[in-house]
């Protein structure tokens, strides 16, 4: 069996003219937690749409499984897409169904489970994320942090073997965040999934990824696991860790000289 | 001369971009078409969405029908009086709501009220990634989303118009038989006599299902192509009814020259 459940091979896309991303490579290990870093429209979560298979590269391709993805017919695609959960960035859970029938929602899809069969997953799968006792409220009746786990809930409700998560961290409070974190984690190793964590938090990711890449100017600007890259002497992670305003990754956004603006 | 260009150019991008959103709405159809059987083996979303496009649509539907209704009543006798003629307002009430006036005004409440909250409610799940969300679950958004909206629309749009032709007429009832005092008898017979089946009733229904077809086929791919902001949603709920009414009102004339000249 390969050791790379996914990986990304020589790819280049672009929304217009102007590509997002040059010939980039990458390799996502079996059951390893990695995180993809970069500051904002770097194209992180584009990634995870290229694997997904909701955008279609320029050039170069996406292997998940041994397979790539674009070359695939709807069956394939669905196929692929089978063995994914994602979990996005606000949750975007289902807002007319409650969080049970969300839960319940890729099973009553994909499976001919009886009813009980179901009701039992769905509480397990819950439970799962500390959320057994709210399975009977609406998504607008949930805090943030719970909204996200729920849709966590949803997202490994047909057991994937890859996880993939948008911002998962994103506007969520401390101890949402840490519960998140911790629950990453677990699912990954209690699952034996891959996962793919797309974010910009240092902190949270450095704790406990086991390999992470930094995104700029198109391409990899570094990969590594979190000790090689703490150690790194590379100007872009050093900015980017420490949190510096200004270094590689200018202040300024590109513009004319400020003379010229200012007509002096 | 630039500017003769320059109008010429608009005129030109502005026609080639309404020939693109008239072929991805034809190819929206085809799509829907093709995911149409995934949606109808279960057909428990399409009866639900029959309820919120049909049955909540009841009530502006059957206020309206009696209020046009009774004008009409108003209307056709004072003038039907002046010719001695005023027996025949049973017929011209009828033949006004089941020929024009049921199909168009229905559509149009029916673009106001349902079609709006289709492309709003779609837009706001683009919006809120729940479309990408389903994509990404194998799950595709036509079979679940889109078929279940389109079915219900054509299935609802001509019964709420001949909900509204026969409470138009009961409307009409109100005023010309229990109000005014024309003949019952003569409302009903000569209603019965002059109204065909196949060329009034018939016709009628068919420019019901046409103008279903229409509104709710708009109504879904302005809610699938709205940009994803708050802005976005907006501007498509307004393009929905303004593009449908303005089709309707159309392809009305259209089919009225085919059907009735």
């Amino acid at each position: 069996m390969d050791e790379n459940l996914i990986s990304i091979n020589k790819l280049s896309f672009g929304y217009g003219k102007e590509l997002l991303h040059k010939d980039i490579n990458m390799q996502f290990n079996r059951g390893k937690v990695s995180a993809i870093m970069g500051g904002s429209g770097c194209g992180k979560t584009t990634i995870l749409r290229l694997i997904g298979g909701q955008l279609k590269p320029n050039s170069g391709n996406v292997n998940v499984d041994g397979k790539v993805v674009h070359e695939q017919g709807r069956e394939g695609l669905r196929n692929i897409r089978r063995k994914m959960g994602m979990l996005f960035q606000h949750g975007a859970l289902f807002t007319d169904l409650s969080v049970y029938e969300n839960v319940a929602f890729p099973m009553r899809e994909h499976t001919d489970l009886p009813e009980n069969v179901i009701k039992d997953l769905v509480l397990l799968k819950l439970n799962a994320v500390g959320l057994r006792g709210a399975h009977k409220k609406m998504p607008a009746e949930l805090s943030g942090g719970m909204a996200r786990r729920v849709a966590l809930a949803r997202a490994i409700s047909l057991d994937p073997d890859i996880i993939m998560y948008d911002e998962p961290f994103a506007g969520l409070d401390p101890i949402s965040m840490a519960v998140i974190c911790d629950l990453i984690r677990s699912l990954n190793d209690a699952l034996g999934a891959t996962s793919i964590i797309v974010t910009h938090d240092v902190a949270e990711t450095f704790s406990f990824a086991d390999y992470i890449y930094f995104l700029a100017d198109g391409g990899v600007a570094a990969e590594g696991s979190p000790k090689q890259l703490l150690a790194s002497k590379l100007p872009f992670v050093k900015q980017f860790i420490h949190s510096e305003k200004d270094g590689p990754v200018p202040f300024h956004a590109e513009a004319p000289s400020y003379q010229s603006d200012l007509a002096l | 001369m630039n500017n003769i260009l320059n109008f010429f150019e608009k005129l030109g991008a502005s026609a080639r971009s309404s020939l693109s959103g008239l072929g991805s709405c034809a190819r929206l159809f085809f799509l829907t078409i093709i995911y149409s059987s995934d949606s109808f083996k279960r057909f428990n979303l399409t009866i639900k969405e029959i309820y919120f496009t049909g049955v909540l649509s009841l009530v502006i539907i059957i206020v309206s029908a009696f209020f046009v209704g009774m004008v009409l009543g108003l209307q056709g006798y004072y003038t039907l009086e002046k010719y001695g003629s005023s027996e025949a307002i049973g017929v011209l009430v009828a033949l006004a709501l089941v020929r024009e006036l049921g199909p168009v005004v229905t559509a149009l409440l029916f673009a106001g009220r349902a079609g709006t909250a289709i492309t709003a409610e779609i837009g706001l799940m683009k919006t809120t990634e729940q479309l990408s969300a389903m994509e990404m679950m194998a799950v595709s958004p036509v079979a679940r989303i889109v078929a279940p909206r389109f079915w219900a629309g054509m299935i609802s749009m001509p019964i709420l118009a001949t909900i509204f032709s026969m409470v138009g007429i009961l409307g009409g009832y109100f005023i010309a038989v229990l109000i005014i005092g024309v003949d019952d008898g003569a409302f009903w017979s000569q209603m019965q006599a002059n109204v065909d089946f196949h060329n009034d009733i018939v016709d009628g229904a068919i420019k019901s299902i046409v103008f279903g077809f229409t509104c709710t086929l708009i109504a879904l791919y302005q809610g699938l192509v709205a940009p994803p902001t708050a802005e976005g949603v907006s501007r498509a709920t307004t393009k929905t009814v303004v593009i449908s009414s303005l089709s309707v009102l159309g392809l009305d004339f259209v089919l009225t020259s085919f059907m009735f000249v």
